[in-house]
């Protein structure tokens, strides 16, 4: 079937639902997702979105931008920084006013809390301007936007799979799509593709990600030609559940939460001797992982503590329930009582598509793609730099997801229908053909564990040369072996089989990626640590890393950073 | 060890009838369902069906019947059940779609029936509304809600009443009715108040058995309850 609609927005997480809501006046919105809106995972999001409302004590817009961009180890461009602080308390109230039930201070504003590297006076210590509900702030907020989105109509196709970006002659057309209750493949006809598919911390072993984190829409885009830039720079949480993966937020720490090493050392106090606990991820993750190399885990092993025994039965269930909660099911502790046992999980994507300020896409020559927009996890601003700061990410979503609506709004005026082309459904129903056909070969979850494994071992929170030179053998090796992936279920219905197989398509070029990116960068900067080249090196390294897919290996360019307030500086908390 | 499992098994399209086929898999004691589930799909038979995405309690997908209770197949761990086979179902009163998968559609819209959504006539003020810690305490079990339908699987009453929206939508209608910042609570409350809202609960407490999120959903309802005849008294 074809169905027609002025904008696809493909992606029901926050940033999707809040372009889809900017635009929904101004023209036919459609909204897809591959699982029901509600179950996407910005519905994840524990700690709080940042905000400099001065509601429990004094901060500034300014301070916000001077965090975000020195967390982001000066690789910002600054003038995103600027919109972002700047706007945060507009976008907060607006969720406010849609309903969202934030925690409040006794004087009846909205309640805030600390939050790592984000301080007063531009380093001096932390201060609270993470706005929460509970440890289920990004789910309350998701859920508001979604039923408002139902409420003004837009039209919302739960289940359905992208499959394939249609262009036309560097024009967006429409997107191709699986029906999973039905395995039909559809297409859908549009002036305007917005993609807001998230992230794809699927690449790794342990991650705080959820199943549908597969980066789909980062790679098609790659696929058709646009590059991606700041790859390389992966965020490790420095806090998830040992063994599993499962988040603890950082709003553990923000509201006193300590890490302690075998010998119960509060080691942070080492690292970053001014904001210690608050330090950015990046920082914290690295001593974790020193801490461990050391021997100083806990027994020796490889995970540290998380202490919040101190921090009282009361605040532990009105602040961080949910979390409390997830530690009593998955380790049967009390965290009233008992340390968690923690270690870093693969959390965030700064990288991805890059897009301007208005969520256009830009091409290799830094110039939009006609329909073309991207918003959310899965594109890259440059707002986080190297290093996201807790917080900012539900704040991108809003702000700029706002933003990307709007100009959609503007650019129906402007752009006219492409024609569809004839049989625009073809190469994503042989590919889909190929992989159900083949009896021999190999399964998806082999072929995806062994991906998991050797970004996990080669392409962390540490990485060189060496390194990253086999995880990029192996996932060549892999890439081969992806050419015979068979599936066992051929049915047409809720075929998750045949649907993670595809997917596994997008983790390995993503993969790829990331680490020719890491291999590219030949200095160490936020997330991206290089132990063969350990320092900063502003002089030939302080601009964005892009990569384009070509015929053979990937082409890696670069473009530089906008500075507008804040010279490089060393990096100390 | 070893788990032994026995799964729902049905493709309506297809099959005249559900069967249910059995698996053994090998599991640590502390590892999910959902790990299981994910084994058997991966490694023994990629067509068996059933949604999960987060993995931790948080999005709701995995809502199934585990040995005669619904839960949340992330959320149940393998040393719950040891000893035990371990039979998994869709969660009933629901049509199913595939094995484990169930149209959420009807759930969906009796969540929407309600508007579960804040209205408020008045332009909101340039800041935020202001709403105190002892009026935002009224609704801090309801938001846990995560739309998971394991209390409307669970309730006795779905079965005998077919226009009983089921208590996930109560839980909802009660979000927006406690909220300060609503404006519309008399007519919210006129809107439970019915044979297929509120007055369909008679107290079997099985929902907030199941609630995944332990929000004491049978006791939200008899609040409800209260409401409308407090406000039916004239002494609201
Ligand atoms: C556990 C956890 C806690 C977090 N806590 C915080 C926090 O407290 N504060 C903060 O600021 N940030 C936090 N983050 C980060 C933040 O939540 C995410 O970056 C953000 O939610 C991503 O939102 P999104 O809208 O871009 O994508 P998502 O919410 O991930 O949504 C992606 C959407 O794309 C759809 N999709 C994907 N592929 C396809 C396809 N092929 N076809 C159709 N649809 C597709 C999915 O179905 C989904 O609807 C947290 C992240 C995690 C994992």
């Amino acid at each position: 079937m074809v169905f027609k609609h002025d904008i696809v927005v493909v992606g029901a997480g926050l940033a999707g639902l809040r372009a889809a809501l900017e635009a929904a006046n101004s023209g036919e919105v459609a909204l897809i997702s591959k699982v029901y809106p509600t179950r996407s995972h910005s519905g994840a999001a524990q700690g709080g979105i940042a905000a400099a409302l001065g509601n429990e004590e004094p901060d500034s817009w300014e301070w916000h931008m001077y965090d975000t961009v020195k967390g982001g180890d000066y690789l910002t461009d600054q003038d995103v920084a600027e919109i972002l602080a700047r706007d945060a308390p507009r976008a907060v109230y607006e969720l406010e006013h849609w309903g969202v039930p934030f925690n409040r201070t006794a004087e009846g504003k909205i309640a805030q809390r600390a939050f790592g590297g984000h301080t007063r006076e531009f380093g001096k210590g932390p201060v609270k301007r993470a706005c929460y509900a509970a440890d289920r702030s990004g789910r309350v907020m998701m859920d508001t936007l979604y039923f408002e989105a139902v409420r003004r109509g837009v039209r919302i196709y739960s289940e359905f799979q992208m499959l394939d970006l249609i262009m036309v002659a560097g024009r967006v057309a429409g997107i191709v799509v699986y029906e999973l209750a039905t395995g039909e493949v559809h297409c859908f006809h549009s002036r305007i593709v917005l993609l807001s598919t998230g992230g794809f911390g699927k690449v790794f072993r342990t991650t705080s990600n959820c199943f549908a984190n597969t980066g789909d829409g980062v790679y098609l885009a790659y696929r058709s030609g646009i590059p991606l830039e700041d790859m390389e720079f992966v965020q490790f949480h420095p806090t998830g559940i040992y063994g599993l993966g499962v988040l603890i937020s950082e709003a553990a720490r923000g509201e006193g939460g300590i890490l302690r090493n075998g010998s119960g050392e509060a080691f942070m106090e080492r690292y970053a001797p001014t904001i210690k606990d608050l330090a950015p991820r990046d920082m914290v993750s690295r001593a974790i992982h020193m801490e461990i190399l050391q021997g100083r885990g806990i027994d020796g092993r490889d995970f540290v503590h998380l202490d919040l025994t101190h921090l009282g039965e009361k605040r532990l269930r009105e602040r961080l329930s949910d979390i409390s909660s997830f530690v009593r099911i998955y380790l049967g502790i009390d965290p009233a009582r008992d340390p968690i046992p923690v270690r870093p999980t693969c959390h965030y994507m700064m990288g991805g598509i890059p897009t301007d300020l208005d969520g256009r896409v830009l091409d290799a020559h830094h110039r939009p793609v006609p329909g073309l927009f991207a918003a959310g996890e899965c594109a890259c601003l440059s707002l986080h730099g190297a290093n996201r700061l807790g917080c900012n990410s539900l704040l991108d979503l809003v702000v700029f997801g706002r933003r990307a609506g709007e100009a959609m709004a503007t650019s129906l005026g402007e752009l006219e229908w492409e024609d569809l082309p004839r049989n625009a459904q073809d190469p994503a129903v042989s590919r889909m053909k190929r992989v159900l056909d083949r009896r021999e070969g190999d399964r998806a979850g082999v072929i995806r564990a062994s991906l998991q494994k050797t970004m996990t071992e080669n392409c962390s929170v540490f990485r060189r040369e060496g390194s990253l030179e086999k995880a990029l053998t192996e996932i060549r090796r892999l890439m081969d072996q992806y050419r015979r992936v068979k599936v066992d279920n051929r049915g047409k219905r809720f075929n998750a089989d045949l649907l993670e197989a595809l997917e596994l398509e997008s983790l390995l070029g993503l993969a790829e990626v990331i680490v020719v990116s890491a291999k590219a960068r030949q200095e160490s900067r936020g997330a991206h640590y290089r132990e063969d080249f350990p320092e900063r090196d502003d002089g030939g390294w302080l601009k964005h890393t892009l990569v384009r897919k070509t015929g053979e290996d990937p082409e890696v360019f670069f473009k530089s950073v906008r500075i507008t307030r804040f010279e490089p500086k060393a990096r100390t908390y | 060890m070893e788990m032994r499992f026995r799964i729902f098994r049905y493709d309506p399209k297809v099959d005249r009838e559900p069967v249910y086929r059995n698996y053994l898999v090998s599991a640590e004691p502390e590892e999910r369902i959902l790990d299981c589930l994910n084994r058997i799909r991966w490694e023994q038979d990629g067509t068996l069906s059933y949604r999960m995405s987060c993995g931790h309690g948080v999005c709701g997908s995995d809502g199934m019947r585990i040995n005669g209770r619904c839960a949340l197949a992330c959320q149940k761990l393998v040393k719950d059940y040891l000893g035990s086979e371990v039979v998994v179902e869709p969660l009933p009163f629901f049509k199913v779609l595939k094995d484990l998968v169930v149209d959420v559609d009807g759930f969906l819209s009796g969540v929407m029936y309600f508007r579960p959504y804040l209205i408020s006539s008045a332009a909101p003020p340039p800041r935020e509304r202001s709403q105190s810690p002892e009026e935002r305490k009224k609704v801090e079990e309801v938001i846990r809600c995560i739309l998971c339908a394991c209390c409307t699987g669970s309730c006795p009453v779905m079965a005998e009443n077919e226009q009983y929206v089921g208590p996930a939508a109560l839980v909802w209608a009660y979000r927006t009715i406690f909220d300060s910042r609503d404006d519309l609570k008399l007519e919210r409350l006129e809107a439970v108040n019915s044979q297929k809202g509120v007055w369909a609960c008679v107290n079997h407490l099985e929902c907030t058995r199941a609630c995944p999120k332990e929000i004491p959903v049978t006791k939200c309802i008899n609040t409800l309850k209260r409401e409308i005849e407090k406000h039916r008294s004239g002494k609201p």
